[in-house]
């Protein structure tokens, strides 16, 4: 059914650490490695070893300069990926009721069979988070890892998304973010983790911790900088003589 | 926007062809047997051929029975519906008025509201999405219904009624460029929005995900047709409007009235063209493009 559910029991979802991340893009290619060959259709390349390669990826890293009005910039690299909105515009444009939202955890998926591939859910993705594959025709997007986090062959501690199992940095959190009690709720109040595009009224549960402010470099670096100015200011010597010499010339 | 051919000649066409189906639902013009019969042969034949169109941009067309299912909830399910209706319909009323001479005019009535509301359906499609903020306007459904008035009235060979109907399409094509080349500012959204980090500072795309494109890129930063947008304006304003209504005014004949008609039907394709190629997504941002 692509009418959104009420409310949903949990808010399954991510909180991105944009002051951890260190852009190494791990998350994408674990990303891409989990989910090419488990939930649905394999996520495939066009012309991968050829001069023009694309291909169908569930999460990407941006990097991004911010320059504040004083200081130096700051670059900031940004992974992307679904933010399984509340208030989802890619479930309810759906024309067939392939793209749904769960209750029982708020996770939005497709369903393949259902698919027609017309395109319109991406569309209606502010986030650029739904990419059609351009072999198999239906729309992809990110699980949550839904075979990885229920998963009771796996040993417990791989019981989250890929992406967050990758993360050499600890930049990626899972949790339920419609406990208050949650590690990642706390994190969230803690750090005021932000909505992308609050605006587009999409009610995004995937939260972005924002960057701490970095230390800033004062204009005198150390008590002691004074004691080491130069000494000679003016060249002595034959030095001095030389540089007044070429002066005239 | 990418402006795919597909659903270019889908919106062009079915809107002439629906139009042209809502005016001979009226009665307008009141005909039977032959002359009914090449009226809806050339109104089913936009209307059914630009419905095929869409289908192939479908990535699984066999399956797109399955977007009759979504009404409660899914613009493009519910033109699905509407379509399908009033092609039922308005071909019962043609069984009557081509081979039994009747005129069914309750049949005919229906037929030309469903054919009206498929028009805006269609329209809502893009009117619904707010990550395109030129076609989340009030303007996007009197457009697309304004047009398929003015196209379905020429084609019914209305002339009273195309003539003010056409310079009303006139006028809300102009508000619709007007208010559109506004609307991405108005939204609000930038790329200090769509990365929460506007209040920090200047935010800039320093680096792309990946060297070569996407599906994303491909799909809804169309960058290369907008250069010649103020040509192309002028010519799809002079063509969908400024020729069929000089044509009009001059003493009828079928050859200005074919005229009229196909000149009238390269203006609207080039006015769709625009309404692709000139729509902004705000996922572009992400790039650091538009």
């Amino acid at each position: 059914m692509t009418q959104l559910p009420q409310s949903t029991e949990r808010k399954m979802g991510l909180v991105i650490d944009l002051d951890t991340c260190v852009g190494c893009h791990a998350c994408v290619i674990s990303c891409k490695g989990w989910n090419t060959e488990n939930y649905g259709a394999p996520l495939s390349d066009q012309d991968a070893y050829g001069s023009n390669p694309s291909g169908t990826f569930l999460n990407r890293v941006h990097s991004y300069e911010v320059q504040p009005d004083q200081g130096p910039a700051q670059l900031i690299h940004f992974p992307k990926s679904c933010l399984h909105c509340e208030d989802a515009p890619c479930v309810t444009v759906c024309p067939t009721g392939a793209s749904y939202k769960r209750v029982e955890d708020g996770i939005v998926l497709v369903n393949e069979s259902d698919c027609i591939g017309c395109g319109l859910c991406a569309w209606s993705c502010p986030y650029g988070a739904r990419e059609m594959d351009m072999a198999e025709g239906v729309m992809k997007k990110c699980t949550l890892c839904v075979d990885r986090i229920y998963n009771e062959n796996l040993p417990e501690v791989d019981r989250v998304p890929s992406c967050v199992r990758t993360c050499p940095a600890g930049a990626r959190h899972f949790g339920d973010l419609g406990d208050p009690e949650s590690d990642v709720s706390k994190l969230v109040a803690e750090r005021e983790g932000m909505d992308l595009m609050p605006e587009m009224g999409t009610k995004p549960v995937n939260k972005y911790l924002p960057p701490r402010p970095k230390d800033q470099v004062e204009d005198q670096i150390d008590i002691l900088a004074p004691l080491l100015a130069p000494v000679a200011e003016e060249p002595k010597g034959f030095i001095g003589w030389l540089d007044k010499a070429l002066e005239k010339l | 926007m990418h402006p795919a051919p597909s659903v270019i000649i889908f919106t062009t066409l079915s809107g002439l062809g629906f139009g042209l189906l809502f005016f001979l639902g009226l009665g307008m013009p009141d005909v039977t047997g032959w002359v009914a019969f090449v009226f809806f042969v050339i109104a089913y034949g936009l209307s059914v051929g630009g419905l095929m169109a869409s289908t192939f941009h479908l990535g699984h067309p066999e399956r797109a029975w399955k977007a009759f299912t979504q009404w409660r909830s899914s613009w493009l399910s519910r033109e699905g519906w509407c379509a399908v209706i009033a092609l039922t319909v308005m071909g019962l009323y043609a069984i009557g008025a081509v081979f039994l001479g009747q005129k069914w005019s309750v049949l005919g009535v229906i037929g030309s509201v469903f054919s009206l509301a498929t028009v805006f359906t269609t329209s809502m499609i893009y009117t619904q999405l707010k990550t395109i903020p030129r076609w989340n306007m009030k303007l996007t459904p009197a457009l697309f219904l304004s047009f398929g008035l003015a196209g379905g009235a020429l084609l019914a060979g209305q002339t009273r009624l195309a003539v003010p109907l056409l310079l009303i399409a006139a006028t809300i094509q102009a508000l619709y460029w007007w208010q559109g080349d506004k609307a991405f500012a108005k939204s609000g959204t930038n790329l200090g929005t769509a990365t929460g980090l506007g209040s920090r500072g200047e935010v800039r795309a320093f680096e792309p995900p990946h060297t070569g494109t996407n599906y994303l890129l491909r799909e809804f930063v169309h960058v290369v047709g907008r250069k010649h947008a103020e040509k192309l304006r002028i010519i799809s304003f002079l063509l969908a409007f400024f020729v069929p209504v000089v044509l009009l005014f001059l003493p009828f004949n079928h050859f200005f009235a074919l005229i009229a008609v196909v000149s009238h039907l390269a203006g609207v394709a080039v006015s769709r063209w625009l309404f692709f190629a000139q729509a902004e997504h705000v996922v572009g941002l992400y790039y650091g493009k538009r």
